[in-house]
């Protein structure tokens, strides 16, 4: 095995909870976390989540993300390059995001959180007298 | 162990091997570039069987199935496909872990396969594949007749 194989494997080794309140190996989703003058999105790989096992929360700045796999395993292990297990990952936001308008939206497997700015974070064009 | 079996073993240790080999002058003298999602083994699969049927779960999050290409040749089966990147116009990056392009996987069945039994379904960005195993393959029952 390459030193590179090496690395994947560890890096999808699952990690634990950051937080002590239910134990069991976890996976951390990849994430793309962009801002617009907007809003803030953040696009989250989670195969194998469907809606009924998707929990997303948003409490006192910390945006919780848990996914729930579901997958039956069909017959015997031949080649096995993934286990599934839960989704877990934990964001800490800034205050000035509006949570009350924030939409939610899985397909495909990858969740879409578009999480709009509060109006005291938008950027103010200054206009300058002349 | 229930389930331990010499052979299944040497077949994947076989292709573990394989699988480090297949990079070499490639990966493993020259760090690589901007190693996407095509250098390496993308998207991840499982194989199983059973008596009946090959099973083949891909995981391939985040892509149109209109995408996906699957191509059966005697016991080989190529997945291709494109994942988009997200729709970044002059936006700010905060985590950009998600990676896209173009990628193409060979999985190698220990088998020829049925070929007009192919299943696939896209379910929740993990594609599910059947295969059927050919006729003559499964194992048959002989009754023996008592006189």
């Amino acid at each position: 095995m390459t030193a590179q194989e090496l690395a994947k494997r560890q890096d999808s080794t699952p990690t634990r909870r950051e937080e002590t309140r239910t134990a069991g190996r976890v996976l951390v989703p990849a994430v793309d976390i962009f801002e617009s003058d907007e809003n803030l999105t953040l696009m989250a790989d989670m195969p194998g989540v469907d809606k009924e096992g998707l929990d997303v929360k948003l409490e006192k700045g910390v945006l919780t993300i848990n996914g729930e796999v579901n997958m039956e395993s069909r017959g015997k292990t031949l080649l096995q390059e993934f286990t599934s297990a839960n989704y877990y990952r934990q964001f800490k936001l800034s205050e000035h995001i509006d949570a009350e308008m924030t939409t939610a939206e899985l397909a495909n497997g990858v969740l879409t959180l578009r999480i709009p700015k509060a109006e005291s974070a938008k950027p103010k064009r200054i206009e300058i007298r002349h | 162990m229930t389930g331990w079996d010499l052979f299944q073993e040497m077949d994947m240790l076989r292709r573990e091997i394989d699988q480090a080999f297949r990079g070499v002058g490639r990966h493993s003298f020259y760090p690589s570039f901007l190693p996407g999602i095509s250098a390496g083994d993308y998207p991840r699969v499982n194989l199983n069987e059973d008596e009946n049927n090959y099973y083949i779960e891909a995981l391939v999050p985040g892509i149109d199935p209109k995408d996906l290409d699957l191509n059966l040749l005697q016991g080989t089966l190529t997945l291709s496909g494109e994942r988009k990147a997200s729709e970044n116009n002059g936006q700010t990056w905060h985590r950009h872990e998600r990676g896209n392009g173009k990628f193409m996987r060979t999985i190698e069945l220990p088998d020829s396969v049925d070929g007009s039994k192919v299943d696939a379904e896209y379910r929740n960005g993990i594609l599910l594949i059947t295969l059927a195993k050919p006729q003559s393959e499964k194992p048959k029952r002989i009754s023996v007749r008592a006189n």
